[in-house]
């Protein structure tokens, strides 16, 4: 089975983040990237696939050449090769136009499956996935946690709200966009790392790939969150502010 | 006159409330475009949902009605909604964010050449729609450009559905061609996971854990807290998914829905998954190292500060007060 798994570069969670002079996008400079949550679950799903039926994994990412360690990083845990999109002005893009990078990349490979998480930890759209079959005129489905490959094509076990799951039976080439927590994720081995500086990284540019990906809609600006509830923040070191919030849950809140 | 069409969704036979919420979305929207408000609902029999639909104030309720929509596809609600989208060329559609909603509405903005601007919590003049970035943390305005329907879905809880006023639309029928053929997935009925063993919908305290534990070792922190109070102990998602406490323990949409007196956040962050599942809370308290994270805007009290510190210094202001 040959899979191509769909990553994306994010700042790192715990990222401490301010909004750009512009107004447009968060400040990028001196941030820590990571790769994002669901696509390492994708990732793991694509790699225990090939552990059961062999078969090849390649990843795909789009973005600026900041990228490179992430790439290293999914070559390292097991991906077999990578092409990296080299597009600088990602966030300048919508859903579509990524998505359809990430189409014309794909589809000179001809892969039997495509894997993506289901949505990027920055800004959250969780449509790649869903756009890249469209694009490519192939079934998906989406917020999956299981995968079993069947005789005519996978059987996918997709998660529902508040707790419910449903079985889904579709042919292949298909694309999936994987929800975490379906398995546990692997950490790369010495041996890894050390076999991810020989493996090949084929950089395509947007121009390369011709496609149109003029935006249809626009970030016009960002901002911080307006409060909903005035929140009382306890002041004092851990013993003091401890204290001090008992004491408000119990008199104030009367909840205790 | 172009238009405003909201797709509706059902729940348990009815129509569910986050569909009310699009339906308020949707006529803020109207408020700001002068467009009239049309509704449609989709499925094999849609009759009793659109006769629900047609007592609120809208233009006119559309009832797209197939048998092969009986159940749920990606493919059938693309081609029977792109074949409505064609005849009436509304302006906007908008949609609650559902999970049904992710899977296929990407699908049929791509089909007409347009993106989606996904979970959305505001509108507001140009029309400009709000959604969250960065976990919560930011706010991205989005604006729609070019020719055809723009497309929106707009978040759980951030659109009234009280605000919905009563009234008498017309109720038509529209028959999309769909194929067998062009239904490539097979879904099985919807079943639960484990049997549930912890109820935490029912319980009056709760104490939620997330990330900011680091370690599966430090549990017995927040363990020790919950002992104390007398609380059930819940998580976000990567706590569940690192296999640290049971599923059926997690809060949030994919999880539980929670409405205690007292919830207790330690080291969430608060993104919108996890929000959703504790609004019902009577009070809020958070604990978090972050003092921008999302979680202090739900709360009623905060701390900023390290849980290794903190939580052992409330077990003990906990145990003291009780005495």
């Amino acid at each position: 089975m040959k899979i191509i798994v769909a990553i994306k570069q994010v700042p790192e969670r715990d990222a401490q983040i301010s909004i750009d002079a512009a107004g447009k996008w968060i400040e990028e400079s001196g941030l820590q990237y990571a790769l994002n949550e669901s696509d390492a679950y994708a990732l793991e799903e694509a790699l225990q696939l090939k552990e059961k039926h062999g078969g090849e994994v390649v990843v795909l990412t789009a973005g600026p050449e900041r990228v490179g360690p992430t790439i290293r990083e999914a070559l390292a845990k097991g991906a077999d090769r990578a092409i990296h999109i080299d597009c600088a002005d990602l966030v300048k893009l919508d859903a579509l136009g990524v998505a359809r990078l990430l189409a014309a990349a794909v589809k000179p490979e001809s892969p039997d499956l495509i894997l993506t998480g289901l949505q990027s930890d920055d800004l959250g759209q969780g449509q790649t996935g869903v756009i890249l079959a469209e694009l490519l005129g192939l079934p998906h489905s989406s917020l999956i946690l299981h995968v079993d490959k069947t005789d005519t094509g996978l059987s996918v076990k997709r998660e529902l709200e508040e707790g419910w799951f449903q079985l889904i039976e579709l042919p292949t080439p298909a694309v999936l966009t994987i929800q975490s927590g379906g398995n546990k994720l692997r950490y790369a081995t010495l041996m890894g790392i050390k076999r991810a500086k020989t493996k090949e990284v084929r950089t395509l540019t947007a121009s390369e790939l011709a496609v149109d990906s003029a935006p249809v809609v626009i970030l016009e600006r960002v901002a911080l969150p307006q409060k909903q509830k005035s929140t009382q923040m306890i002041p004092g070191n851990p013993r003091e502010a401890a204290a001090a919030l008992v004491e408000k849950l119990k008199f104030e809140a009367r909840v205790l | 006159m172009s238009c405003i069409y909201v797709v509706i969704e059902e729940r348990d036979g009815r129509v569910s409330r986050i569909s009310w919420e699009a339906i308020a979305a949707a006529q803020k929207l109207a408020a700001l475009t002068g467009q009239p408000v049309n509704a449609a609902v989709l499925g094999a029999q849609t009759e009793g949902l659109a006769a629900e639909a047609a007592a609120k104030a809208l233009s006119k309720v559309v009832r797209i009605e197939h048998p092969l929509l009986a159940a749920y596809t990606a493919d059938g609600f693309t081609l029977a909604l792109q074949q409505l989208i064609e005849k009436e060329n509304p302006a906007h559609v908008v949609f609650p964010h559902t999970y049904q909603v992710r899977d296929y509405a990407p699908k049929l903005a791509t089909r007409l050449g347009q993106t989606l601007v996904g979970d959305v919590t505001a509108i507001s003049d140009g029309p400009l729609f709000t959604r969250q970035l960065m976990q919560g943390r930011l706010n991205g305005s989005y604006r729609h450009s070019g020719n055809g329907p723009c497309f929106v879905s707009v978040q759980a809880g951030a659109f009234r559905a009280g605000e919905v006023q009563p009234g008498a639309a017309a109720v038509t029928v529209f028959t999309p061609t769909i194929e067998p053929a062009q239904i490539r997935t097979r879904p099985s009925e919807r079943f639960r996971g484990a049997a549930q063993t912890v109820d935490l919908g029912a319980a009056q305290m709760i104490v939620g854990v997330g990330r900011g534990i680091k370690d599966a070792a430090n549990l017995p922190l927040v363990q020790a807290l919950a002992t104390a109070l007398g609380a059930e102990l819940g998580a976000s998602r990567p706590i569940c998914d690192n296999g640290w406490l049971a599923m059926e323990r997690q809060i949030g949409s994919s999880g539980q829905t929670i409405a205690p007196k007292l919830y207790l956040a330690l080291g969430i962050s608060g993104a919108i998954q996890h929000l959703v599942g504790i609004k019902g809370s009577q009070c809020i308290a958070a604990v978090n190292k972050d003092p921008g994270a999302p979680i202090f805007e739900t709360a009623d009290y905060g701390i900023v500060g390290d849980l290794m510190e903190v939580v052992p210094a409330l077990t003990e202001a906990v145990k003291a007060a009780q005495q």
